[in-house]
Parts: structure tokens; sequence; C-alpha cells
């Protein structure tokens, strides 16, 4: 109904009153500019830190737990299998850490489909011996290339290079702060103890930083075969599969699945990294809360200047009443000036809050615990941008809804006799 | 020239706040087509309570009005107003004209609100109106920016844009001098006189009231002439 005449009309008020609008406005673009540069900024810093450990952590890890057998001989023999035996002392069974059968496992993941890559791991605790006192450390045994692919290995790599633990024979990447206690350089051997008393000379290629100063003061890398020759044991012992999937949100059903299929402990990377989702989520929860409440009071101003134009404008309400606009028409009017408000400021808002994500975006950001880091993170989704225009003209429009009902209510015979 | 335009039956009407008064009673009377009739009697008679219901603006009343042979009682707002855009011309005391628009626009308003004819057809017969009222000169002046005299002329203009069967002025010529009130009155009797309009005037201005063709006086809420 009659659409086009309602607008103009819309219009002409607003202009006639740019000022107030353009306040109402400001209002709108700022509180839209700061939830998608607030949102953009805090889910960014979000990603950055989950990406700290989630990226580098496999999405199930499938392993062998040192843990005493759930299957004790009594429960097994038939004379006793009625009653409920009490088992006291029980001590953890002579159990290997390697994983059985490992290729076999590793061939039939290659070839699930779900599945978007797999990295075999041998964890081994060492002591590196610097001169008279030994240091405790944990020597991975990696597939450089691999482990690269799925967990960005070589980015955490920040001297030398990842690839080189292949490519020279006897070679070890250290923990900076490993490194740092050592006071190994890179081309110097460092001298390793394991756990079974054997000493090997390693020579230092690289150091690793993750960021996270008590990870890296104990770990170092190793080819998959070092570590079995350090470690004495044959071509297919490892003891731990790294498993990559498309879809992270099936972790925990497919870890449980493997976990009957192969026979081992499957842990998922929602199990593993359960706070840093929380965190996330209520880093999240607190800028949405932040971004909305600016928006409320946005929706305030809006709110506040409608009433004040409407009371403004009684006399043209009464004469629009008089000559035939029906409530409905008069309230629609002051609707679609609250929401061309929110329209408005809201687009000028999104375009800002792109233009400070962006500036943000270039601001120099260097620490050592994020070494891969150059600038301050911020994260364009989409999303926010639709929340936010969505948001701009939701509000607007309760803000709008008030006042408008109002000036759809008002008597002209009042408004006329009153003068 | 019997055809009834506009119809009061036993009107009643009370205000409430802050005792119950009786402000009207017992009104009856029927304006025919083509009258020219003028509203008088004392300041607080009654005349533009009277005038409010008559316009459909005030639905709180006992009693029937008809306009047009419909009755107005069962109407709903929105019908109400479909009612006064379409049949009824306002002139107030105050020229009430919207300063967001200019001249031209506010004379079209009432028309594109019933979106009889396309635009181009409302502006092309305000201007016509304009014509006829001599101010089509001022048709692109800001509302804001005409004299009184001019500004109660275009609120005319738009009170005829949809050729209504009845225009209603309250006290019409109450703000204007005396020239510009001849100019005001001299319209409305060509109006009346020369297209047949039927109007109804509330005045205090005897003399204006005079020169009408009927007068209906009324006295604390009663017509007595």
């Amino acid at each position: 109904m009659n659409l086009k005449l309602i607008i103009s009309i819309a219009k002409s008020l607003l202009l006639a009153r740019w000022k107030q609008t353009l306040v109402a406005a400001i209002g709108v673009t700022f509180s839209i500019t700061m939830f998608i540069t607030l949102l953009g900024f805090m889910t960014g810093l979000n990603d950055l830190l989950d990406g700290l450990i989630l990226n580098r952590t496999p999405h199930i890890r499938l392993y062998n737990e040192i843990k005493p057998n759930k299957n004790q001989p009594v429960n097994l023999a038939a004379e006793y299998k009625n009653g409920y035996n009490f088992i006291q002392s029980v001590k953890s069974g002579n159990a290997r850490q390697e994983i059985y059968n490992s290729e076999s496992i590793m061939e039939t993941l290659q070839k699930d489909s779900r599945i978007a890559g797999l990295s075999p791991k041998i964890i081994s605790q060492i002591f590196f011996n610097n001169g008279t006192i030994d240091i405790t450390g944990v020597v991975n045994g990696i597939d450089a290339v691999e482990e690269s692919r799925l967990f960005h290995f070589n980015e955490y790599v920040t001297t030398g290079n990842a690839a080189d633990i292949s490519k020279v024979p006897n070679s070890i990447i250290l923990g900076k702060g490993l490194a740092e206690k050592m006071l190994a350089d890179i081309g110097d051997v460092v001298q390793l103890t394991t756990t079974k008393g054997e000493r090997f000379p390693l020579k230092v290629v690289g150091y690793f930083q993750s960021g996270l100063q008590d990870f890296d003061k104990v770990q170092s890398f190793a080819t998959i075969a070092t570590v079995q020759k350090l470690m004495g044991k044959p071509a297919s012992y490892i003891t731990d599969i790294q498993v990559k999937l498309k879809d992270i949100q099936q972790a925990p059903a497919v870890a449980k699945e493997f976990a009957n299929i192969f026979e081992t402990d499957a842990e998922d990377i929602q199990t593993a990294n359960a706070q840093f989702e929380t965190g996330s989520f209520i880093r999240t929860l607190i800028s949405y809360a932040v971004g909305i409440t600016l928006l409320v009071v946005a929706g305030f101003g809006i709110y506040n200047i409608l009433n004040m134009m409407i009371y403004e404008k009684m006399d043209s309400i009464a004469i629009l009443k008089a000559t035939g606009f029906a409530g409905k028409d008069v309230k629609r009017i002051f609707l679609a000036i609250a929401i061309s408000i929110g329209f408005f400021g809201g687009l000028a808002g999104l375009l800002f809050g792109f233009g400070l994500s962006a500036f943000i975006d270039q601001i120099p950001f260097n620490t050592a615990a994020l070494p891969t880091i150059k600038t301050y993170p911020i994260n364009y989704n989409p999303v926010f941008y639709l929340i936010g225009a969505v948001f701009s003209l939701i509000t607007t429009y309760f803000a709008g809804w008030f006042p408008s009902r109002k000036a759809s209510k008002a008597d002209p015979v009042i408004i006329i006799r009153g003068k | 020239m019997s055809e009834k335009i506009l119809e009061a039956k036993n009107i009643n009407k009370y205000f409430h706040d802050p005792v119950t008064v009786k402000v009207l009673t017992d009104i009856n009377f029927s304006v025919n087509k083509g009258d020219f009739v003028a509203v008088t009697g004392k300041s607080g008679c009654g005349k533009s309570t009277l005038l409010y219901i008559l316009s459909t603006m005030d639905t709180d009343y006992e009693g029937e009005l008809l306009i047009d042979g419909e009755t107005m009682r069962q109407k709903k707002e929105a019908q109400l107003a479909r009612v006064r855009n379409e049949k009824i011309g306002f002139v107030f005391q105050f020229h009430y004209l919207l300063n967001e628009f200019n001249v031209l626009k506010n004379v079209m308003l009432p028309g594109l609100k019933l979106n009889k004819y396309p635009a181009k057809e409302v502006e092309h017969r305000a201007m016509e109106k304009l014509k006829m009222l001599g101010i089509e000169k001022l048709a692109l002046k800001n509302a804001a920016q005409v004299s009184g005299g001019e500004k109660q002329r275009v609120a005319i203009a738009r009170a005829l844009i949809n050729d209504p069967h009845i225009i209603m002025g309250d006290e019409p010529t109450g703000n204007l001098d005396k020239k510009n009130s001849e100019i005001v009155f001299d319209i409305f009797k060509q109006l009346a006189e020369e297209f047949q309009q039927t109007l109804l005037i509330v005045t205090h201005d005897q003399g204006f009231a005079e020169k009408t063709h009927r007068i209906i006086e009324m006295e604390d809420g009663r017509i007595i002439r």
C-alpha cells in the first residue's frame, strides 16, 4: 500500500532534521564499527591462541596408555564368574607403549575417506648430557614432511629448516628453551642418554619455538629412524599415530570407533583440549555481549531522537491524520525513519568496521612467544558482518516501534484543539 | 439539490475529564449538496467539538453520523481515515501545512494518499487548484516561506485536491487580517456558487456567518437556530 509515498514523507522528515538524524546514525555507525572490530579482533586472537595448540594437535591420537589391565585373570576364570571379585594391589601390566601392528593400522587408516592425513610418531624420554648435569627431555621421532603438512611443524622451526632432520643423518631440532639451557648452537653436537642408558651424539640442525615456554624447554625432534636407532627398536616401532580428520567435529565419535577396531587408546582433540574451547567460547561471548550492548545503547539514542521528533511533529501528524492518513500510515512513516537510520548507520558501520579491522591488521605485533605472528590477528568472518547488519536493523526497528506507536495513537482532535 | 451529504442524528457528547460534563445535546441537522453552512455561537458552546465529531476524527460520541448516507459508527480507524481522505476536505484556523514540503507537495499529499490517480496526474490537478486560487506562482516555494493568507489558500487547495463531498472549516479566517479574511471568504463563496461545493464552516465571526447561505447557531451544546 502506497509505500513510495510513505518513504518519501519519511525522507522529507528525516532531511528536515538532518543534524539529529546524523547524530542518531553516527550512534549506530559507531556501535556497528566497534561490534565488527571487536569481534574480528577477538576472534582473530582466539584463532591464534587456539592455533597455538589445536593446529599442532592431532584430531585423534592413537597410542597405548600404561595402565592396569581391565580383564584380570580372576574375572576370566569360570568358577568365579558369578561372584564379585575384589582384587588388591593391581599393578600396571608389562604393557608396551608400542602400537601393535602399526603398519597395517596405518594402511587401513590411509583408506578411510574421513581422514585428511596421518603421521606416525615415537615419543621417548631421554636425558641431554650437558657437562656434569643431565637435563630431562623428550625426543619426538617424526616424519618431517607429513608433520609439516598436517600440523604446521615447519612454521615453528624458527632457525634452520624442518626438512633438515631427514637430510642430515643423526640430527636433531631442539626446543629454543632447551637449546638456551645447553648453549647449543646450530651445527653443535649434543649428547643424549636413553632411558636404557645408551649414549648418542646428535647434531643440532634447528631450533623449534612453539610459543609455550614449558614445552620448548623439554621438547626436541628427530626423524623416526633416528629415534628407533636411539632406542634400539625395529623399523615398525611406533608409539603414536596422529590422525587429522577432514571434519574436526567428528573426532570424538571416530576416536571411539578406532579405539574399538585397533584395540588401542584413542584420544580426540575435544577431550584433550577442552579448556581451549571453553576459553574461546567465553571470549566470543564477551565480545558479543559488548557489541550488542553498544547496539542497544545506540537503540536508545534512536528512541530518544524519534520521540523528540514526534513531539516536534505533532502538528504534522495531526494534519496527516486529518487529511486521511490512518494511524497505520503514520506508524509506518516513523518506522521507515527509524529503519533508514539503522540501515544507513549500519552500512557505514560495516564499512568503518572493516576499515578499522584492516588498520589493526597492519599494526606490527612481535612477541617472542608467537614466532609466526607479525601483526595483530584479525578475523574477517562475513558472519560478523551479517550479524551486525541484521542487528542494526532489528534494534532500530524496536527503537522506532514505541515512538511510532505513540505517533500512530496521537489524537488529532486534541492536537488541533490545543492550539 | 436535496441530496444529503451529511446528517447528524441525536448526537450527544460528554467530556469526562475531570468531571463528566455534557457538551453536546441532541444535535440533529443535515447538510445538503451545495449548501454553504456556517456554524456560529459563542466560545465554548461546543461548535468545534461538533465539527470534530462530524469530521470523524472524534469517535467518542452517542448518536448517529451519516456521511454520504453511510453510517460512521461501526467504521474502524483506518476506514474513517479513508473517508476523511476521500470525502472531506479540511481548513483549520492555523494553516497546518507541513513545513518539510513545498507548497505543491503539500497540496498533493492527500491526493497521493488516495492513490486514485498517478502522481503526474495528481501534480497536474494540484497545479490547477493552485491556479484557481491564484497562487500557482507559490507552487515551488517552501511552505514556511509563504505568508499567512497564502498559507490558508494553500490549505484550501489541499482540501480540494480529492474533490471532496464537503469542506469543513474550523475558524478558517480566525487567524487572518480583514483583507485576507475577505479573500478566503470570497474563495468559499466562489466554490459554493460556481462549483456547488458543499461547505460547513465553524466561525464566531458574525459578519462572515451572515454572508453564508445558512446559519446554524449554537448555545450551550444545543442548536438554537
